[in-house]
């Protein structure tokens, strides 16, 4: 299969069920994204599919001809995606693991939808767990990202 | 937890179940010790001022009598380069409290140096060297802060001592301050890369020479504006966990274990898995059963070129097992079992008064039962771990939080010294007490042994919660007596539960006493008439300690049973509570009635860490003001309360409840936190607004059951996790300001058991029904 990821031509000639995030992760060594259940249950593997954000466990690589995928180590140049950076103004992390996914998911939505109501905002991000409780501030960073405020 | 289970041993006269290399090397002198370090008894620190300097007087905690106590020895944990950037090292594991932090940031206060000049770096699991690194209970904090401020603040003053004799000047006549050491008169100065060479190689100066910083003079110390070390990294996915390290020629490894502790395989088809692409070998690790510390499960292991074709090939297995001993051990028996037990008369940890007689001839008795079931800590890094063997030397990189025992363990279990052991330590993807259990790190040693390769154990999701080593199961039961006048007259509370010391000794049906300590003996109420009895329950499972451990079962069943009584009686739950705890007062173990003639009290000493109900008073105030208790609330919406002291840490806790389509939403909840001195109250906000999520997620979710020995829960599906769709929406934390003065107590663990029971107690509020068995559930539907 011949994919992008992170702006980068990739051919991938091993099993097609294989899920992208085991690709991202045991062939492309781009481990920030984690595996977290395998099922699509908890968003810590979620990367972008053509800009739309989708959970990597459940996506196999048969699905990406010719598709472009980004990972959170291509979300930004510089780690400067205004999620990113709303993420450190509130120090969000706990122990950082789900993060990757959060914020991947969090930047899909703001890109697809700007300017989210609160009930979108908690909706669109229920699929991403954090074990450790930081919703109140992921929720907030990212009113913060959409709005600026 | 871990070194309690040496000692119990030790006293009971098993034979330490720890490696002989740890016992010899806790009597060991390595390096510079604090001065207060005693065997058995704790010694006061001298408490000569130094010569015109402020200094802290150090006072003892339990951090002394730790396996290899404490280290505050410059040398060890600071070294300064030329370009005079510092780095500092972090000692304790990092799973999200900010421990590798805090404890540097101490350090570069009172070194004066400039954060953004400090590196920070993971210590190797090397006790001997660093002090304790059993990162659990809470501690890393109240064990460390003194410690860390005497490593910054010695380095600081070699640095002063070079400047001062390259000035032939005296010592007093330099202030070090943002990074350099300035001549007070001259205002000539040296950056303290200049200084560090002849700095580092001084002696490490007297105690009573050294000046620290009084509180006012911090920079960074009880700020909250320091972020955590890996902010950067983790937001754009740079930072190192667990699964993150990639060997050369790595093979990975997943493992099918036993489904009940302690089954064995009678047959193994490996032929489908073996035919799969990608996989190469099958490897058995050997089986073993309850009492077996943290050495593996055991099971069948499949090694593979990648983690999916290890998952797909484990899947392929076909494994006839034996169930063994714990094979017909079923949820709805066991709990009968336990009810059954703690119905009846256990043997007493406290008696104080004739709680019998009371209780006879009370006019009537109240009578509540609670029962909480297994739970996992499903932290979201499922356990991992990396191990290779290259000329003799094995070398392990984990999120592990005990990284010396989990050397120590994967050296025994691999019959290799130690000495030739390296455990390297990764950021913990979460933690809550699985991680202090390092099997996995174990597996992935053996694996590397038998095969030669260097392999990466990978847990799977599923692997995670089949095979933890669960929170106990408990039944509380507690029994109040009134008199005529609806007095509270006396107080009788029995727990069974299997202990944790079931995975260390042959279990006896009997807990330790860090889980009798854990709010079972140590009721604050001011009542006449108090016992306290545990009851025998067996383990038939792997039980080990999660986020806040016993406490959870007992704040439960106490402030569940003070609500109850609330409103029977007709009274306000909080005024109820108050009235309960009484007048302030430092809680005495010889009035208290205690059987083993103390409060356990978490192992600090008692004069310096007492229990002290005024403080738990102060805080149940300060959440309900805070909350605005009382006032009149909408549709479905109610407060409840709750308070415990654990981790010598006071907390109270109100949650407003609003019940929507017979569900419970929490749009808000109020914590008032008394920790003594806060560090960094930035983290203690985190962390009580993570501790709400973590017991919202227990009281509605959590619940591990069992069937013919095997867990009934596989994945998120069925064992279930609060999300953003419905979590507690706005933590106010009214965190109580003490100065240096009042020890820092611990915060990563008291915020939870206080908030299960504020959560039923207002869903009782606002619905009238009654939650005596967790997790919540459908019961509301």
């Amino acid at each position: 299969m011949k994919f992008t990821v992170n702006g980068e031509e990739r051919e991938f000639a091993g099993a097609e069920d294989t899920p992208i995030l085991w690709v991202l992760r045991d062939e492309l060594n781009l481990t920030g994204s984690k595996y977290g259940c395998g099922v699509g249950l908890c968003g810590a593997c979620t990367v972008h599919v053509d800009g739309v954000a989708v959970r990597g466990c459940q996506t196999p690589v048969s699905t990406l001809e010719g598709k472009s995928v980004t990972s959170i180590e291509g979300l930004s140049e510089d780690g400067n995606h205004p999620v990113q950076v709303a993420w450190r103004d509130l120090n969000v992390p706990q122990c950082g693991f789900c993060q990757s996914g959060q914020i991947m998911q969090a930047a899909s939505l703001l890109a697809n939808n700007p300017n989210p109501t609160d009930e979108e905002i908690l909706a669109e991000m229920s699929g991403n767990i954090c074990r450790c409780g930081c919703y109140q501030r992921i929720t907030e960073a990212v009113r913060r990202a959409s709005t600026g405020a | 937890m871990l070194h309690q289970m040496e000692e119990m041993a030790r006293r009971s006269g098993v034979a330490p179940i720890f490696d002989t290399v740890v016992a010899k090397v806790s009597k060991a002198e390595m390096g510079r010790r604090s001065v207060l370090q005693g065997l058995g008894g704790f010694v006061m620190a001298a408490t000569l001022m130094p010569r015109g300097a402020s200094a802290f007087t150090s006072y003892p905690t339990q951090g002394l009598n730790m396996p290899n106590g404490v280290v505050n020895d410059p040398h060890i944990f600071v070294s300064i380069a030329a370009d005079g950037q510092v780095t500092i090292i972090a000692h304790r594991s990092e799973m999200g409290t900010g421990s590798r932090t805090t404890l540097p940031m101490i350090v570069a206060d009172e070194l004066e140096a400039d954060w953004d000049r400090v590196t920070v770096v993971q210590a190797l699991g090397d006790e001997p060297r660093y002090g304790n690194q059993d990162t659990d209970g809470s501690r890393s904090l109240r064990h460390f802060i003194q410690p860390m401020r005497e490593v910054g603040a010695s380095m600081r003053h070699m640095l002063r001592m070079v400047a001062a004799a390259r000035w032939d000047t005296d010592i007093s006549n330099t202030t070090a301050v943002g990074h350099e050491v300035i001549h007070n008169t001259l205002g000539v100065r040296f950056g303290y890369g200049d200084l560090a060479e002849d700095a580092m190689a001084l002696d490490t100066p007297a105690r009573e020479d050294v000046t620290f910083k009084t509180d006012d003079e911090f920079r960074y110390i009880g700020k909250g504006s320091t972020p955590i070390v890996d902010l950067h990294d983790i937001t754009t996915g740079s930072a190192t966990y667990g699964a993150d390290v990639t060997l050369e020629g790595m093979k990975y490894a997943v493992i099918e274990r036993s489904p009940a502790v302690g089954a064995t395989v009678v047959s193994v088809d490996a032929s489908a898995a073996l035919a799969m692409p990608g996989v190469e070998q099958i490897v058995q690790i050997p089986v073993t059963g309850l009492g077996s510390k943290f050495k593996p499960k055991g099971g069948v292991a499949v090694i593979a070129t990648s983690t999916w074709a290890a998952i797909q090939g484990r899947d392929a297995l076909v494994i006839e097992w034996d169930r063994g001993e714990h094979g017909s051990f079923n949820t709805p028996e066991y709990e009968a079992e336990l009810r059954a037990s703690a119905n009846a008369a256990g043997s007493p940890v406290r008696q104080q008064g004739d709680t019998e007689g009371a209780l006879e001839g009370a006019a009537r008795v109240m009578s509540y039962e609670y029962y909480q079931p297994h739970m996992a800590h499903s932290p979201m890094e499922p356990p991992v771990a990396t191990a290779q063997i290259v000329d003799g030397k094995l070398e392990i990189w984990a999120p592990v939080q005990s990284p010396y025992v989990a050397r120590v363990d994967a050296a025994e279990y691999v019959g290799m010294d130690p000495e030739d052991v390296t455990m390297n330590v990764t950021l913990l993807g979460g933690a809550f007490g699985r991680k202090s259990k390092a099997d996995f790190a174990s597996e992935a040693a053996f694996l590397a042994k038998e095969t030669g390769e260097p392999i990466r154990v990978q847990w799977t999701r599923e692997d995670d919660i089949r095979h933890s080593y669960y929170h106990t199961s408990s039944v509380e039961k507690i029994d109040v007596g009134l008199d005529d006048d609806n007095n509270v007259v006396a107080w009788r509370h029995r727990s069974a539960a299997p202990s944790f010391l079931s995975t260390f000794v042959p279990d006896e049906g009997v807990e330790h006493e860090i889980e009798v300590g854990m709010g079972l003996e140590n009721l604050p109420y001011d009542l006449p008439n108090i016992s306290a009895e545990q009851c025998k329950a067996y383990a038939h499972t792997r039980v080990g300690w999660y986020r806040s451990v016993s406490n959870i079962p007992r704040a439960f069943a106490v402030q569940s049973a003070t609500a109850e009584l609330a409103a029977e009686l007709g009274k306000d739950q909080k005024d109820f509570l108050l009235e309960m705890i009484g007048q302030p007062r430092i809680m005495d173990a010889t009035k208290s009635g205690m059987t083993a003639g103390k409060f356990w009290n978490q192992y600090e000493p008692y004069d310096e860490f007492p229990f002290d109900t005024g403080k738990l008073i102060n805080v149940i105030n300060m959440a309900a003001d805070g909350a605005g208790w009382g006032q009149e609330l909408g549709e479905g919406e109610a407060f409840g309360i709750a308070a415990h002291r654990s981790f010598v840490t006071y907390v109270a806790t109100v949650v407003k409840v609003k019940m929507v389509d017979g569900v419970p939403t929490v749009p808000e909840v109020h914590v008032a936190v008394d920790a003594g001195f806060i560090a960094n109250p930035e983290r203690v906000r985190s962390q009580m607004q993570g501790a709400a999520v973590f017991a919202m997620t227990a009281a509605m979710h959590s619940g591990i059951t069992f069937t013919d020995g095997e867990v009934d829960q596989n994945n998120f599906y069925d064992y279930e996790m609060v999300r953003a769709d419905n979590f507690p929406m706005e933590v106010h934390s009214h965190i109580v300001d003490h100065p240096f003065s009042v020890h820092a107590t611990g915060i990563g663990e008291p915020g939870v058991p206080p908030f299960i029971p504020a959560l039923t107690n207002a869903i009782f509020n606002a619905t009238g029904k009654r939650i005596r068995n967790l997790p919540i559930g459908d019961q509301l539907a």
